[in-house]
């Protein structure tokens, strides 16, 4: 019997364990979405790491970093660097002024329905694509490594299984399936590194020296084909120490500018990321949580150097993939497990494999939990029922509802998008928080002369101007081979050239939210940010 | 699913304290309070994003000054990336360093009005 199957099902049954135990202390709304405030700080550390830790950020940048050197390690540092906003800006603030959802800050100062709606529509836009990558990158790498499993069955369970912990355990057993996942990664990617080290004698000078042995090839203009750049130009080669294999040409750095303006503004609009913070008892607690979560960030981020080096010198890009038909697929997101294989071999391959279907399962409920407080919170109890009373058993019914429904639909999305390259719908997600979400809570927490007019304008520029760029970027719009499979949604020249959006949607969010509030007629009763501010600096009144 | 029953001591909703808010922020105290946060959180925000964006930028435009080699095969490029990480560390070290101020001066304005907040 495989292995990895046997490593799953441990995996599975520990888990439905704790959904077990969770279940009989989930029945108030306040347990349901935010674990009834129980957990502390340090584990709550643990669990946004394990939020935040992704499939994307285990095997995608391991396979970036072993695919293209240097460049691939700008996603790690700019996801680290991302926590300061968080810490300085959002975490605190945010736990002493909401309850349930990010929206719940925007409601204190403005109380109209719309801004709740608005905020919710952000908020399921986010995390709905952000779970069809995760649930397709689980298709992919699980039938990968368990033949025996297929796409549509692996997506299914992933599927059923979170929604298993979401809707009988809530947010406590979403928050320690975080947990257990998040130590499981931690080793994995601890015990990889100590190998990849031993095999150059932990000697760093070694490990570089075999590094910058290794290079690779692009091209100023066009694409690298057979060896050729388009127009017969000679093709440039570079180290994997030195940048600009995945960042060159005319639009190279500004693209990685882009990128930094997603992921270090990006993270803190992340709903499944800011809910986290109301599982802890106060802002001191949300404060411990972002330190303990950028030390366990921080150093698993340096160790993908490691991981992704190490799968370059040890394993060779050009063995990363799989066999079709007698010829080598390229997959990037087989790094980790293939580097696995080469030193611990179907053990430790299995291991890695059991991590990353924990990680996948772990991340889908997480963002499952956030968007059904999203819809039950938000749309429906506030904006459908006009927030009258309900009791806390219509409450969690209909979060369930909600969860069941967003379960369901992000299964039927990730089984018909499964041929797609779906990089772009996690660069989406950063993107559309980093536009529509962070302007408007930023400018909430901030600024006494925001009005409502100016939150609903700036959301809705920042989430359009971030879908429609994307729309027209290389990440939907591109030509591709008549032989290759189709990766490009749309089969023409991009309109757009960055890959990410942020640098130009971002600013257009701010600049919306901030010109439709001067325009507003309407001024704000001025006692609503003096409560606004009052609370949010001193945790009085906090729930 | 088990049935969700509220606890018998669930307690609802906390009113809207009564307190006036613009009158608590026009207080000496409160005022010490949110300028001391933001002498310490304007200056590591302003720090923190030129020290980020400035790795973009050098490697985006001037990829053959960082590739000079530092250490043997370890290059500018890959020290300043790395260095990335433990400036995050440092400002959050000396934010939750500095947060034991802030939390004291909240304290003297929370003490003023628990009683009508909570």
């Amino acid at each position: 019997m495989n292995v990895a199957l046997v490593m799953f099902i441990g995996f599975i049954l520990v888990t439905l364990g704790i959904t077990g135990w969770a279940a009989r202390r989930t029945k108030t709304a306040s347990e349901f979405y935010s674990a009834g405030r129980s957990i502390t700080g340090f584990q709550n550390g643990w669990a946004v790491a394990g939020d935040y830790m992704s499939a994307a950020s285990f095997l995608g940048i391991a396979g970036l970093i072993a695919f293209y050197g240097y460049d691939g390690f700008m996603y790690s540092v700019g996801w680290l660097v991302a926590y300061l906003t968080v810490l300085l800006l959002v975490a605190e603030p945010l736990r002493n002024t909401g309850r349930f959802t990010m929206a719940d800050v925007l409601a204190m100062r403005f109380r109209q329905p719309t801004v709740r709606t608005v905020a919710a529509i952000s908020t399921l836009t986010v995390s709905l694509f952000y779970m069809i990558a995760q649930m397709v990158g689980a298709g992919s790498i699980v039938s990968l490594l368990i033949p025996q499993i297929g796409f549509t069955t692996a997506i299914v369970m992933v599927g059923l299984l979170m929604l298993v912990y979401v809707i009988f355990g809530g947010m406590l057993a979403t928050t320690w399936v975080q947990i257990v996942k998040a130590v499981l990664l931690m080793s994995g990617t601890i015990l990889l590194s100590i190998l990849v080290m031993a095999k150059f004698g932990f000697s760093f000078t070694e490990f570089f020296g075999a590094v910058a042995k290794v290079t690779g090839k692009y091209c100023e203009v066009g694409t690298l084909k057979d060896g050729a750049c388009p127009g017969g130009a000679a093709p440039i080669t570079r180290d994997f120490t030195q940048p600009g294999l995945y960042y060159h040409g005319r639009w190279g750095a500004l693209s990685l500018m882009s990128l930094g303006v997603a992921l270090i503004f990006g993270t803190a609009g992340l709903p499944h990321i800011l809910v986290r913070f109301y599982t802890v008892k106060d802002s001191k607690a949300a404060r411990t949580s972002v330190v303990w979560a950028m030390i366990l960030i921080g150093s698993f981020y340096i160790m993908t150097t490691f991981l992704g080096f190490g799968a370059a010198t040890l394993v060779g890009k050009q063995n990363i993939g799989v066999m079709k038909d007698g010829v080598l697929v390229p997959n990037q997101n087989l790094a980790a497990p293939l580097l696995a294989e080469k030193l611990g071999g179907e053990v430790f391959l299995s291991f890695v494999a059991a991590i990353a279907f924990a990680t996948i399962l772990a991340v889908v409920a997480g963002l499952t939990i956030a968007s059904s407080s999203a819809f039950a919170h938000d749309i429906w109890f506030s904006v459908v029922k006009r927030g009258q009373k309900h009791d806390e058993r219509e409450q969690v019914r209909v979060a369930r509802i909600a969860a069941t429904g967003i379960g369901i639909l992000s299964i039927i999305l990730a089984i018909s998008l499964r041929t797609l390259n779906v990089a772009f719908l996690v660069g989406l997600a950063f993107a559309v928080a980093a536009s529509a979400n962070v302007p408007a809570i930023l400018l909430t927490l901030y600024w006494r002369r925001f009005t409502t007019q100016g939150m609903v304008t700036g959301m809705v520029v920042g989430l359009l101007a971030s879908v429609i760029l994307i729309v027209l970027s290389p990440a939907v719009m591109g030509i591709d081979a008549p032989a290759a499979a189709t990766r490009h949604l749309i089969q023409a020249q991009p309109l757009f050239p960055l890959d990410n959006p942020a640098i130009v949607s971002a600013p257009l969010g701010f600049l919306a939210a901030i010109v439709g509030s001067l325009m507003s007629g309407k001024q704000q009763d001025p006692e609503l940010y003096s409560e606004l501010n009052v609370r949010a600096s001193t945790g009085l009144g906090a729930v | 699913m088990p049935d969700p029953t509220p606890p018998p001591n669930a307690s609802p909703p906390a009113p809207p304290p009564d307190v006036a808010w613009s009158v608590v922020e026009r207080e000496p105290q409160f005022r010490e309070l949110v300028a001391a946060k933001r002498r310490f959180i304007v200056p590591a925000t302003v720090f923190f994003i030129v020290y980020y964006f400035a790795l973009p930028v050098l490697v985006g435009y001037y990829p053959e000054m960082m590739d000079r080699s530092v250490f043997r095969n370890v290059n500018l490029a890959y020290l300043f990336a790395l260095s990335q990480f433990f400036m995050a560390w440092a400002v959050m070290w000396l934010y939750v360093r500095r947060a034991r101020h802030f939390d004291a001066l909240e304290h003297t304005v929370v003490q003023r009005h628990a009683g009508r907040a909570s």
